[in-house]
């Protein structure tokens, strides 16, 4: 109760409710303009939070975080053009509802899906909190190393189809963060006698140049495009009571999303497909699924919108990243000096409460607010992508030029902005990149302090958590393996 | 013999125009940098292999190169996609963009963040082939409101220009602080 009434002591300050306010709404305007979403405006505003309190810039990128995928259906299920990639299973359904007249009906039944998805996901880690600060404490060194080791595993088989280039783009990223001194005996690591390359390379430089900056390329260089929306007539309260119909789907998809969003590398992609096929089988009309069916859209939405707090897990009881996103809100915690991992949950439970329930409220703020302004965010939907481009760019240079206001920066920035744009063009995910950075620097510091009780590599797992971790990545590995020989021996 | 239909299916993979230029040039990067490990780090005589400063590159690069190759691998054995050439164009062309912002970003510690804001907004919106004196106005608007946001609400740290030394006095602190 004493942990509860502090967070609340945190939170309801002036400065924390309008962060929280700004963000959400933000959050929902960035989510709905295609070609934006949640990571570009994080990247901008991640340097701009750093002369904000820790509470009050982590709250106003946790309302962007998790109100951007509200906004984002509104153009997949109007204008079947999904606002953040996380939203494109919900134009399998949206759109046909749309198109059969029942755009209304879809939006109302979206928002209240990401709702119940959102509170039910708090809710689960408001409770399973206590349990996390029991568990954290048993995490040492090795277990964070194991954890982190775990994360990249994933990430890079969770990409199915695309596990070569993943696992080539995660070990880039792991090179990327050792370049410059290391931290032990001060040797330069593949600075090629060029000093601007001693103190390494700033993620959110890398963070700045992949997202954002390759983003408002990419608008820059690709066909004008300015989508076109109808406006809605008539209010969009009916689907919180049509929800209890989907009661079941919603549930299940909400937990998908749960567990899938605290496993680190697997997220909202993985949450989905799973409540997507699991409300499919179990429904009575399945060949309506792809051509409007309500409980697809439901899946769809309760599982992407429970994935933030939940990937909130590991970032705060290990201080591991789970995607892109995370991990730019992880560097927010170490400029101000918070540090995310065991101690936090034991020293300051307050602080991860005060997350906790800033999350809940920011929930409450969006669903008002979209049931209000869905017209209006119609409006902006319809800016044309280029012009969206030219915003972006001029965006970007607050990010990367506040920093340490180095043009040196900003041209590594733009090296990472082409970059970005090629990888993007190539379906190639850029997010492997990022956790390799963020990853590869915590298994570095990890292996280390680990390194006075390790003689030996299997002192490693001799552990029962870190054995534990260790076995589920040999299981990963084994059932990726076995998954490939079985589709090579299916089809030969 | 060598049958080429069982390996694309065992490398089957998501692919887009321009992959194997990609392939191909990661992997060049990649074996360019594990050939430069020795000279790059250094390796103490005593302390076991993984507390040295060259174990993270080492690990990295290795990596790099074996998916890498794999990858490239994979794009070769898959059928061919075309419009290479006009894939490449495009990312070509995304250097110029690139141009237009770092010259952006020269200038705004001459000019000043607000008159460059203004002035870069709208030329690059000419470039993009706008001529509507409506968008310009919302671009100039919209550079104010980021000027306004960013400098003087949250007051990050961008310098005020050079230009602004030749301003009368009180406006020349004025504009420092908050454009």
């Amino acid at each position: 109760m004493d942990v509860l009434l502090s967070a609340f002591d945190i939170l309801f300050r002036w400065d924390v409710l309008f962060a929280l306010l700004i963000g959400s709404i933000g959050g929902v305007l960035i989510g709905a303009i295609p070609g934006v979403g949640a990571a570009v405006a994080i990247a901008i505003l991640l340097p701009a939070t750093f002369s904000l309190e820790p509470i009050v810039g982590l709250t106003l990128l946790l309302g962007i975080y998790g109100s951007s995928m509200y906004g984002g259906s509104i153009p997949a299920i109007l204008i079947n053009t999904p606002g953040t990639a996380v939203n494109a299973l919900t134009t399998y359904d949206g759109y046909p509802m749309t198109q059969q007249g029942e755009g209304r009906r879809a939006l109302s039944l979206a928002y209240s899906a990401s709702f119940f998805g959102g509170i039910l996901s708090v809710i689960c880690l408001m409770l399973f909190a206590p349990v996390l600060a029991k568990v954290a404490p048993y995490f040492g060194s090795r277990e964070v190393f194991m954890a982190a080791l775990l994360g990249i595993v994933l990430v890079v088989f969770a990409h199915r189809g695309q596990t070569l280039a993943t696992g080539m783009l995660a070990c880039f990223g792991i090179f990327i963060n050792s370049i410059g001194l290391e931290p032990i005996a001060y040797t330069k690591r593949y600075t090629f006698e060029q000093s601007w390359l001693s103190s390494g390379i700033d993620l959110i430089v890398v963070v700045l140049g992949l997202f954002a900056l390759s983003q408002a390329f990419l608008l820059l260089v690709e066909k004008n495009n300015s989508p076109k929306a109808t406006p809605l007539k008539g209010g969009l309260f009916q689907g919180l009571k049509e929800l209890w119909v989907y009661k079941r789907v919603a549930s299940v998809s909400a937990s998908f999303g749960i567990l899938m969003g605290m496993i680190p590398g697997v997220g909202e992609f993985t949450a989905q497909f799973m409540s997507y096929t699991y409300a499919q089988k179990n429904s009575k009309t399945p060949e309506l699924f792809g051509k409007g069916s309500p409980e697809g859209l439901v899946a769809s939405e309760a599982a992407n919108n429970a994935v933030p707090a939940a990937a909130m897990i590991p970032l705060l009881a290990l201080g591991i990243p789970g995607e892109a996103l995370t991990a730019m809100m992880l560097s927010v915690f170490y400029v101000h000096n918070v540090i995310p991992g065991p101690q936090l949950f034991l020293n300051e439970m307050d602080f991860v409460m005060a997350l906790y329930i800033a999350l809940l409220l920011l929930n409450g703020m969006v669903l008002i607010f979209l049931m209000f302004s869905t017209n209006f965010i119609l409006k902006i939907i319809q800016i044309p992508t280029r012009f969206l481009g030219v915003v972006i760019l001029t965006l970007s240079f607050v990010g990367v030029y506040s920093l340490r206001n180095s043009i040196t920066d900003c041209a590594v920035a733009a090296g990472f902005g082409v970059f970005g744009l090629i990888l993007k063009r190539l379906n190639l995910p850029i997010v492997a990149i990022i956790l390799g950075m963020v990853l590869g620097g915590i298994m570095e510091v990890k292996l280390r302090s680990s390194m006075a009780r390790v003689t030996t590599p299997l002192d490693f797992i001799d552990r029962p958590i870190s054995a534990a971790i260790f076995g589920i990545i040999v299981l990963v590995i084994v059932l990726h393996t076995r998954s490939v020989i079985k589709e090579y021996c299916g089809h030969k | 013999m060598f049958k080429l239909k069982p390996m694309q299916i065992l490398f089957k993979r998501d692919r887009r125009t321009g992959d194997f230029v990609f392939a191909v040039i990661f992997l060049l990067f990649s074996i360019l940098l594990l050939s430069q490990l020795n000279e790059q780090v250094h390796w103490s005589k005593r302390g076991k292999f993984i507390a040295q400063p060259g174990f993270w590159p080492a690990v990295s690069l290795t990596g790099m190169t074996f998916f890498a190759f794999f990858h490239l691998i994979g794009s070769i054995l898959s059928e061919r996609i075309y419009g290479r050439i006009k894939e490449i164009g495009l990312w070509l062309r995304s250097l110029e963009y690139a141009g237009w912002f770092l010259l952006y970003v020269w200038l705004v510690p001459q000019v000043g963040y607000l008159p460059m804001t203004l002035i870069f907004m709208p030329l690059l919106l000419f470039r993009l082939g706008y001529r509507d004196l409506k968008m310009f106005g919302l671009a100039s608007f919209i550079g104010f409101l980021i000027v306004l946001v960013f400098k003087t609400f949250l007051e990050v740290k961008i310098p005020g220009g050079e230009l602004y030394e030749y301003l009368p006095g009180s406006i020349r602190s004025f504009m420092i602080l908050n454009f």
